[in-house]
């Protein structure tokens, strides 16, 4: 049953979603707005991964989306790797950050949040460390104007997302994930069930992390000149993180709904009128804490209608 | 008669507990055999529910021995306890609440390892008489009802020694006499089981043997009706005589 449930949702969420990221730049102009719509829909469901089916808030998200953006660049300037290998070395220097940051899930709520923060800002503050120049050209910048393929990296970009979506639709249909919604609930319990929690959380833990750091890596490539204060701008964190939570975690559907509906108002009103979009944006916040705090995917719940 | 059966599956041996300057448990020392119902009583703060959380890798022992099937197994982490055959009820049960009741169950077969296959989840929650309430959410059964989803939990590892705690209390006449019967079912299927029960009804109804602990010691081994007449007992549970 869980496998058709599965198989439900790659074609009816899955495909439809990549389907239109993919197909909308032919007959869309925009492909950098695209583009970000591509890295949110990405990262609000890294952060889905983590919060949603582990607990953990990483209010410090972007560390691994900017240690992602350095590794590829890393990789391009030095080991002078073509981009598509260059993600590899995205991939690790995420996964390596999760590696070190593995302790702080002894933490839990806020604390979680803020040590995780205070490590993103630490990574961000070594990178653009003037006395590393030499390696990540300190303050002063990436540029990888050679490696520049607005198309191709777009395409790739739109791929991480499908891989993204797939892990998310595997967890909400497998006992791996069951198992990590059981440790999240109670970890006792879930130990006495058999789970072994520090394996489960830290699995977790590592995917969202990947998820992150390949995206930031397509960014660098995709932009391709970028400031360290871009890729570890804790507005991907908080703008990932309220996408998610406005649509409902540990589901399927709710960050992508978060993102179309809240990107979108940010960018129709966010731009011109800044002054009306905080407003709007902050009221939504608080009404959303206040009332709906399991997104508006809940809302659908309470009146019987299951959403995936 | 297989020769396990004569040969303790628990051999718990002067184990020892601190928490801090407080010793809760100083050199408790007991055994459980297969297929045999061993009560574990004594007045509040007495030890019993350290015992079952040291044995259920809870917490790790700070001096003493557990034994399992021969094997020392003290301060193993719980779920590999789990997978070696030993599970717990725990006196309020934490189910995973949005999980459905069914969930609930799969993932502890799914991940608990049960020795003699996968298990029969549909069986299990007949057995606790949760069959038919398998798509409801955890969050909405009764606390009755969630004491018996948190044994089917436990029944869905496979274990072959459970640790009972406190499972009776606030279940009504008829419920108690139902748990008991299922209790006896499970040990004569095998099982050993270690209950920590308040009811002495209950105690007498399903244990064949008790452990009296006091302030963490053992201070009787044998049947509840010759525990009542122990001196030591009487006194630990109604205080001494006054005299004069």
């Amino acid at each position: 049953m869980l496998r058709t449930k599965a198989l439900r949702h790659t074609l009816f969420i899955l495909l439809p979603v990549i389907a239109v990221a993919g197909l909308l730049p032919l007959a869309y102009s925009n492909q950098l707005l695209l583009f970000n719509f591509v890295v949110f829909l990405t990262l609000a469901q890294g952060v889905n991964i983590l919060y949603g089916f582990t607990g953990y808030l990483p209010f410090g998200y972007v560390g691994f989306f900017g240690v992602g953006a350095y590794g590829f660049s890393l990789a391009v300037m030095h080991l002078h790797l073509p981009p598509l290998a260059a993600l590899g070395a995205a991939a690790l220097a995420a996964v390596l950050l999760g590696l070190v940051l593995t302790p702080l899930l002894r933490l839990s709520g806020a604390y979680f949040a803020i040590a995780n923060l205070a490590a993103s800002q630490a990574m961000f503050q070594v990178v653009s460390n003037p006395n590393l120049t030499d390696i990540t050209k300190g303050p002063y910048g990436i540029s990888l104007a050679g490696v520049f393929a607005p198309n191709l990296s777009y395409g790739v970009a739109v791929a991480i997302l499908a891989l993204t979506l797939g892990t998310v639709i595997y967890l909400r249909n497998s006992r791996f994930g069951l198992a990590l919604l059981a440790v999240r609930e109670d970890s006792v319990t879930a130990a006495m069930a058999g789970i072994d929690v520090v394996r489960t959380r830290t699995l977790a833990w590592q995917l969202s992390a990947l998820v992150a750091g390949l995206i930031g890596g397509v960014f660098a490539w995709y932009v391709s000149v970028f400031y360290p204060e871009t890729v570890f701008s804790p507005e991907f964190s908080i703008f990932a993180i309220v996408f998610a939570l406005f649509g409902g975690v540990a589901t399927i559907t709710g960050p992508i709904l978060g993102v179309v509906v809240l990107y979108g108002i940010y960018n129709a009103i966010g731009i011109s009128t800044p002054q009306y979009f905080q407003l709007i944006y902050g009221a939504l916040i608080m009404g959303l804490v206040l009332f709906l705090p399991n997104g508006v995917v809940s809302l659908f719940r309470r009146w019987g209608i299951d959403v995936p | 008669m297989s020769p396990d059966l004569a040969k303790p599956l628990l051999q718990i041996d002067r184990l020892v507990k601190r928490f801090g300057g407080f010793v809760a448990l100083d050199g408790v020392s007991f055994h459980v055999m297969p297929g045999e119902i061993l009560g574990l009583v004594g007045p509040n703060g007495s030890g019993k529910t350290t015992c079952i959380n040291v044995i259920s890798g809870l917490y790790k022992p700070n001096g003493g021995e557990v034994r399992f099937q021969g094997r020392s197994v003290g301060g193993l982490a719980s779920h590999r306890l789990v997978h070696l055959g030993i599970n717990r009820t725990f006196q309020v049960p934490k189910p995973f609440l949005p999980l459905t009741v069914r969930e609930n169950v799969e993932v502890a077969a799914a991940y608990g390892r049960p020795a003699e296959g996968p298990s029969d989840i549909e069986a299990i929650l007949a057995s606790v008489e949760l069959d038919g309430l398998g798509n409801k959410t955890a969050a909405e059964l009764n606390s009755v009802q969630q004491k018996m989803l948190d044994l089917a939990r436990a029944l869905a590892t496979g274990p072959r020694l459970l640790c009972v705690d406190e499972l009776a209390a606030g279940l009504n006449p008829v419920e108690l006499d139902r748990v008991a019967i299922r209790l006896r079912d499970l040990a004569r299927g095998g099982m050993a089981l270690l209950v920590v029960e308040h009811l002495m009804g209950f105690i007498d109804q399903v244990t064949d043997r008790v452990i009296v602990l006091n302030a963490g010691r053992e201070i009787f081994e044998g049947v509840l009706a010759e525990a009542v007449r122990d001196p030591q007992v009487v006194e630990v549970f109604l205080g001494a005589a006054h005299v004069g």
